[in-house]
């Protein structure tokens, strides 16, 4: 077979490069103006009200496996088709480095099971540097993206409460959900150690924002992405109501391998490869947009090789790539003999914790670490999966109560009756913290090597330093004090030196940004303040990538909202005649 | 058909499909169409190259007869159910164990030695392969390696396979229909979270506080589209 490409015929305004949260955001709202738009997707189509791939309200003994993680990292029925590796289409880390990269190939990407945690990022967040000197500040600050925040909030719904804390801005909030058992434990036993704990803030309908959206109804598995659209996933909330508008050609199986340039150097298009049919095809546009995640978009950027963009595209500052950055995080479970011998009832609630905790050491400068973090709690009386009664007779040692003659282990009745009243009484928290974003921590392309399509892969470079150690740390001494406080049992040892005090590797908690950072100077950063490369005019990057640092707030709803602010800006300038 | 009528049609889908009916708690449900369906006895959600994974699976064969006998007598003794719950080996828990060793090849060479281990064990005591000794002698071997914290020398290795197995077969009878019946979780389905029963809470000596009273979501209003005009960031 002759290699050839294959040219789609039409020419879009726009050609938007993944479905995710940015791309779904930044084809919703120009399509909404009237742009035609080729929407590229690497994954298939999904719709969580698909009944063909709907996992919702599925037992645990629908799946041979009982929802094991072999196949789907999150558990059999967690809606993410993908994972930390997909077949044949590798990544490599620098020896002696790492880092996991979570992929999920599908309209949606990964908002289809996303944890719905979706926290605006604070003035402060925007401008750490002023504070401690380290790292970079954005070169916008929160009243810059605040009106987007508020248009997410209201376009898309999200819970929460009204606090008044100054670095937790508070938003358009639906009412939240009452908390549950253990949460009410947390939240009387946190007060008494000077920690705070408020209702969560999850982009779960606990009221309806529209009319093709019904509200929550409590099955706590917007993990599984939600067939009545009551959480929010891009493809049933953004992507969905973009295609209906009628100016948006969804391609999806589409992997796409570079950015086109014309002689002048602006984007004029992008390559893909279909994977169905293996062929090589082209789209013209007037306006790239990247919105393949960070990673990917980096790497897209740096396979775009021209003679007048040498580097890869956008790239003149050499920052592509760089300045990756993740939350840091570790965790730690316990037990709770209060809450053995429950009484039965539904406590699934919505997909998420009720309660959490906001970062509260904002002005204390003797931690020895610059930058904060928020903490999220799980527990309750969850549906069983793959995994549930294991170790019983690790519990019969911190319940020896439970056993009266018998000894740890067992078998029989009383094993079965041991196993019912440990139900709903262990709970456990996780820290996710801001990380300090360093030049050095990179995805770079891997001289050596391609994947199944023949595409260079990254190959990525990340260790982290002692300020992350050090908040890991503190996140350790924190969880101890958190556990005594309800009068539970901390379980196994609490992780010391030796292993970085469970500090989770880089990529681990799938808040990557940073690899295509904005900034005010050309010469040190990609992207200018409204997500246009500062080189190609017509190129955007709608994706984490833009962000010059990482919260302790999840990126979600930042990225969300910066997307709305430069497709705005997109088409301001396009009606100017500026792009 | 209206979307009323095909919603009706659902009923014959899946166990979840006609859950999502009962969900639809608003009278004018005016949302997602969603379409006719017949689900096969065994989809949940599988991506092509998923289904073809699990089938490629289940058409392997990794226990032998006697193994999967043996381990049917060991699930029982392990779950042997209460009542009107039945003991594991009634919940395809051997189906399972089959499943998840070749799902999890970890699995394989632990419990295929353990077993052997089992089989040895029970011919040098009774001169009998496991499955064909009396239920006594069975337990015999059981008791001494069935606690692990407190096992003699010689059962140390024989006590980490019942372990294992002990995980297995919890994991599966608690994850099947019966054993989630006999746990009593209650979730898994459309309904109404307002908080934690008042009984419970007073058990526990709990209470809302005002302020989350005041805040906290209605279930009279869920179905109403929310109103940001008097609503003050
Ligand atoms: C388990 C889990 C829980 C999370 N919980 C939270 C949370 O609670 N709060 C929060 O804020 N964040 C959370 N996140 C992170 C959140 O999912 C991401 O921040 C968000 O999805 C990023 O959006 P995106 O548009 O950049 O990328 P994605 O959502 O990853 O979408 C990128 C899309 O681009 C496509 N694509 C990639 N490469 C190509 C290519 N070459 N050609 C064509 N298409 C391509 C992909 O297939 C994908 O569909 C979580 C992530 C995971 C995995």
């Amino acid at each position: 077979m002759s290699f050839q490409i294959i040219e789609q015929s039409t020419k879009y305004d726009v050609c938007i490069v993944g479905s995710g949260a940015g791309g779904g955001m930044a084809a919703k709202i120009l399509a909404d103006k009237g742009f035609k738009i080729a929407l590229v997707e690497a994954g298939p189509n999904f719709d969580p009200a698909n009944p063909e791939q709907r996992t919702q309200l599925r037992w645990p003994y629908e799946s041979p496996r009982r929802g094991a993680s072999t196949v789907r990292a999150f558990g059999d029925f967690d809606m993410a088709y993908g994972g930390w590796q997909i077949d044949g289409e590798p990544y490599t880390k620098a020896p002696g480095t790492e880092f996991d990269w979570f992929r999920s190939q599908m309209v949606g990407g990964r908002t289809n099971h996303w944890g719905r945690i979706s926290l605006r990022f604070g003035p402060l967040d925007f401008k750490r540097k002023d504070f401690d000197g380290k790292g970079d500040n954005w070169p916008i600050g929160y009243e810059d993206v605040r009106p987007y925040y508020d248009k997410v909030d209201k376009l898309i719904g999200v819970f929460g409460t009204k606090e008044n804390i100054p670095n937790e801005p508070d938003g358009f909030f639906l009412p939240p959900p009452k908390p549950r058992l253990h949460e009410l434990y947390l939240k009387k036993g946190t007060s008494k150690v000077g920690i705070p704990m408020i209702p969560s803030r999850l982009s779960i309908l606990t009221k309806r924002v529209n009319k093709k959206r019904q509200a929550c109804f409590y099955c706590n598995q917007c993990s599984r992405s939600c067939s009545v659209y009551g959480d929010f996933s891009s493809s049933s909330v953004l992507v969905n109501p973009a295609i209906e508008t009628g100016n948006v050609d969804l391609f999806t199986n589409a992997m796409v391998r570079e950015v086109i340039t014309d002689e002048n150097g602006k984007a004029s298009g992008v390559y893909y490869i279909n994977k169905e049919d293996g062929k090589d095809y082209r789209i013209k546009a007037k306006v790239v947009i990247l919105a393949a995640s960070a990673c990917s978009s980096a790497r897209i950027l740096l396979n775009s090789k021209s003679t007048t963009h040498p580097n890869g595209l956008a790239n003149s500052s050499e920052v592509v790539g760089k300045y990756l950055h993740d939350s840091t995080g570790a965790s730690r479970m316990a037990f709770m003999p209060e809450l053995m011998d429950r009484k039965r009832y539904n406590e699934d609630g919505v997909g998420g914790m009720h309660m959490y905790t906001p970062w509260w050491l904002n002005d204390d400068k003797n931690l020895g670490f610059s930058r904060g973090y928020h903490i999220e709690y799980w527990g309750g009386m969850g549906m069983p999966s793959y995994g549930f009664g294991f170790n019983t007779e690790f519990l019969h040692t911190l319940a020896p109560q439970v056993l009266g003659d018998r000894k740890a282990g067992g078998y029989g009745v009383g094993l079965m009756q041991d196993v019912k009243r440990f139900y709903g009484s262990t709970l456990g928290m996780a820290g996710r913290g801001e990380s300090i974003p360093r030049a050095e921590n990179r995805c770079e392309i891997d001289s050596q090597k391609v994947d199944k399509y023949g595409i260079p892969v990254l190959k990525f470079n990340y260790k982290w330093s002692e300020e992350e150690v050090k908040q890991a740390a503190h996140m350790q001494d924190s969880f101890e004090a958190i556990i005594k406080s309800i009068g539970a049992i901390p379980l196994g040892d609490k992780p010391g030196k030796e292993t970085n005090y469970g500090l989770e590797n880089p990529g681990r908690i799938i808040h990557e940004v940073g690899t295509t950072r904005m900034g005010a100077d050309a010469t040190t950063s990609v992207l200018n303040e409204y997500n246009q490369a500062h080189d190609v005019s017509n190129l955007f990057v709608v994706d984490g990538g833009a962000f010059v640092s990482q919260a302790d707030k999840n990126p979600t709803w930042t990225i969300l909202a910066l997307a709305w602010r430069a497709s705005d800006y997109l088409a301001e300038e396009m009606k100017k005649g500026n792009i | 058909m209206d979307r009323r009528e095909s919603l009706k049609t659902l009923i014959i889908g899946g166990a979840g499909t006609t859950m999502l009916l009962s969900c639809r708690i608003d009278d004018k449900p005016d949302t997602v169409g969603i379409s006719e369906n017949i689900e096969s006895d065994f989809d949940y959600g599988r991506t092509p190259e998923e289904e073809r994974w699990d089938e490629n699976l289940m058409s392997e064969q990794f226990y032998t007869e006697n193994e999967l006998a043996t381990m049917a007598i060991l699930a029982d003794i392990i779950i042997p159910g209460q009542g009107d719950y039945p003991p594991a080996s009634k919940t395809g828990i051997t189906d399972f164990i089959e499943f998840i060793s070749k799902d999890i090849p970890e699995h394989q060479t632990p419990m295929r030695g353990g077993l052997r281990w089992l089989r040895t064990e029970s011919h040098k005591r009774f001169d009998k392969d496991f499955t064909e000794i009396s239920s006594e002698e069975q337990l015999k071997i059981v008791e001494d390696i069935a606690y692990p914290m407190d096992v003699k020398p010689q059962f140390s290795q024989a006590a980490i396979f019942f372990s294992r197995l002990r995980n297995l077969v919890t994991t599966g009878y608690f994850t099947s229909k019966p054993g989630i019946e006999f746990l009593g979780y209650m979730g898994n389905k459309p309904n109404v979270w307002d908080g934690v029963p008042q009984d419970v809470l007073d058990e526990h000596g709990l209470a809302y506080d005002e302020k989350m009273l005041k805040v906290a979501i209605k279930p009279e209003e869920r179905n109403e589209i929310e109103d940001w005009n008097d609503y003050i960031v």
